[in-house]
């Protein structure tokens, strides 16, 4: 018998040559079955066909970005960025005082930083917030000005990206607090607090945001006694977080409502109180639930900032169409919104890489 | 019966700490608890049976409020259970509730599971509060553990966790909900012996389970429910060679020839 025969472990091997590589993964992803075969050629037939024109141009036959709008308009068959660069800095910051214009870019760079280091987990501290309000209150007098011999300048001269920064950051950070009370609130035991949570909810979200606008503009100052009269940023930045902490509250019923009963049961065992067991227990989890619909709101609502258009602010979009209407540049929307375009598509695309990062991060060693 | 159980019994000082009195308790239309009347000395070892349904989780769920009784008075370490919010915070500090699926905090290691409560609800400086955790997680043979996440363990050490969670908070009284009935059967023994342990040092407890030979061995009394109502309470030898009632002995002869 084998009994003392010794055991030698089998040599490893590689596996069979059809099974690893490109042309494996060639098989099996784009050729392992007729029809996914059919639909690889198609789609590459339809992308040769449409890249090789649109790189044309967007590159090979562009007008630089010092080209004039006559050159353009001999050749069009490039892109003309010249209109970019003649209007760059009335797409970015508006009608703000052209030889003040550091003061949006400076305002600009604030709000990255500080969006950049609220992304790191070693700032959320409290502490942190009074970070945050130095840093809202530079940027206060930086745009207003009328202090340190900063000249002043009117919110309605505000446009562009700041605009567009400041009308969806502050109203994210605002309707974020406002919402987890609202989501609180709509699982309230307490009837009186359950129904005004509820009812405010339905209200706003059966609602377009559009018409959430108009009011805030048209019909908000019929109801203000006379002689008050609120600020038409300000009354714009108000509809937007009534609306943002609308949607974001029920995100985050979402995630509240994947909390086991468990949990509940174990804080109140311990003796703790409602609000430490919210905000220690319940909330952390919830929230990190909550992370994906989260996301989705502060996406689509950090787009939505381009509906003030409609009341007569100038945000992103509105003043690269206000750049359009100049008659020696009419026609080059093309190049606009393609601008505008990539510039809302980098923004929302890192709030999407950096909430799944987040979301590993969070998840990585508590769940179950 | 060991000799060290045998010594241990017999620690109950005649002073009242929990008191239940003609409590009632209604499901809507279903009358779960049915006229419960309980006594329970300091340093009391009761071990609570009973069919499935019969309301033992829903009776030591109302000692610290986590079920509303209708009617009666329960009274814990002289503080009534009425709908007084400081007062139901006052008793669930002083009452440790150890569950059946543990309810470890997920997000939370296990030295922060542990300091949480003093910390908030004791205000104990936090080195203090880990110093007392560290203690406990000793006790319950998991302090090398005290970093990972609840995720990370095996259903027996959670729930050891959860043991020296509830202990941290110093209580007076600890209720155990089927403690070992949600874990594999090479978990129950790790578990029932810090229990055990800790019945040994004299500690208060109400321990619903179906291990008859922690009721034998530790119990000083032992609790029959039956259809919400109290049937039979008696001490461990008699309960278990002489049961009084029909439905105690139809119980026993069912859980123990099996
Ligand atoms: N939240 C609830 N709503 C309605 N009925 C409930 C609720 N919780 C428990 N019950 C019912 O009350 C009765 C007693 O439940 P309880 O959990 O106290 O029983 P138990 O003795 O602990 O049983 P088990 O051994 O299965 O844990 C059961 O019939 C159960 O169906
Ligand atoms: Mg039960």
């Amino acid at each position: 018998m084998t009994d003392n025969v010794q055991h030698v472990g089998l040599p490893d091997e590689r596996p069979p040559a059809n099974t690893v590589g490109p042309i494996a993964w060639l098989r099996n992803n784009l050729f392992n079955s007729w029809y996914n075969a059919i639909l690889t050629v198609l789609v590459l037939a339809l992308l040769g066909s449409a890249i090789p024109p649109f790189l044309d141009w967007l590159l090979v036959k562009a007008h630089g970005f010092d080209s004039t709008s006559p050159a353009c308009r001999q050749d069009t068959s490039g892109a003309c960025w010249g209109f970019i660069g003649e209007k760059l800095r009335f797409i970015l910051f508006g009608q703000f005082p052209w030889n003040e214009q550091w003061r949006p870019l400076a305002t600009i760079a604030i709000f990255i930083a500080l969006l950049l280091a609220s992304c790191d987990r070693r700032f959320w501290k409290p502490w942190f917030g009074l970070v945050w309000a130095a840093g809202l209150v530079t940027v206060g007098c930086l745009m207003w000005g009328g202090v340190l011999g900063l000249t002043p300048v009117e919110n309605t001269l505000w446009g562009g990206l700041p605009l567009t920064i400041i009308l969806s950051v502050i109203g994210l950070a605002v309707a974020f607090p406002a919402a987890i009370l609202l989501a609180l609130g709509r699982r309230s035991n307490m009837p009186a607090v359950k129904v005004l949570c509820v009812t405010y909810i339905e209200l706003i979200r059966g609602v377009p945001l559009i018409s959430l606008l108009f009011m805030a503009s048209v019909m908000l100052p019929l109801f203000l006694p006379n002689g008050v009269s609120i600020d038409k940023l300000l009354r714009a930045q108000i509809a937007f977080i009534m609306f943002a902490a609308a949607y974001m509250a029920e995100a985050i019923r979402g995630g509240l409502q994947a909390i086991p009963k468990g949990q509940y049961e174990a804080a109140d065992g311990l003796g703790l109180s409602y609000w430490q067991k919210m905000i220690k227990i319940i909330l952390p989890q919830a929230l990190a639930i909550a992370i994906p619909p989260l996301v989705n709101t502060f996406i689509s609502f950090f787009k939505d900032t381009s509906l003030v258009i409609i009341i007569g602010l100038y945000d992103l979009l509105g003043t690269a169409k206000a750049a359009l209407s100049d008659p020696l540049w009419r026609g080059f929307y093309r190049e606009a919104y393609l601008f505008i375009g990539v510039i809302y598509w980098i923004f929302c695309f890192s709030m999407s890489k950096y909430s799944q990062k987040l979301e590993r991060d969070l998840n990585r060693s508590h769940r179950r | 019966m060991s000799q060290a159980a045998q010594q241990a019994r017999h620690i109950p000082s005649g002073e009242e700490i929990i008191r239940c009195t003609d409590v009632n308790k209604w499901y809507g239309e279903f009358h779960v608890l049915k006229n419960v009347n309980l006594s329970v000395q300091k340093g009391e070892r009761i071990v609570v049976c009973g069919p499935s349904g019969s309301g033992k989780s829903t009776m030591i769920r109302c000692l610290n409020r986590l079920e509303e009784h209708q009617r009666g008075t329960i009274v814990v370490d002289g503080i009534e259970l009425t709908n007084n919010l400081k007062n139901i915070e006052l008793v669930r500090r002083e009452v440790g509730m150890v569950f059946q699926h543990f309810n470890l905090f997920p997000h939370l290691t296990v030295l922060e599971n542990c300091t949480l409560a003093p910390i908030w609800v004791r205000k104990k400086p936090k080195a203090e509060a880990e110093e007392m955790a560290m203690r406990y997680l000793k006790r319950v043979r998991i302090a090398e553990q005290a970093h990972k996440y609840p995720g990370q363990l095996s259903g027996g050490q959670q729930q050891r966790v959860a043991i020296a969670r509830s202990l941290c908070m110093s209580p007076k009284v600890m209720l155990f909900d089927e403690p070992t009935s949600a874990l594999d059967p090479e978990m129950v023994k790790e578990v029932l012996d810090v229990m055990i342990g800790l019945a040994e040092d004299g500690m208060t407890m109400l321990c619903v389970t179906h291990e008859m030979g922690f009721a034998k061995s530790v119990a000083d009394r032992v609790i029959f429910m039956d259809r919400g109502e109290i049937v039979e309470q008696d001490t461990p030898d008699s309960f278990f060679t002489n049961p009084k009632s029909e439905r105690t002995r139809l119980f026993l002869s069912q859980i123990l020839n099996h």
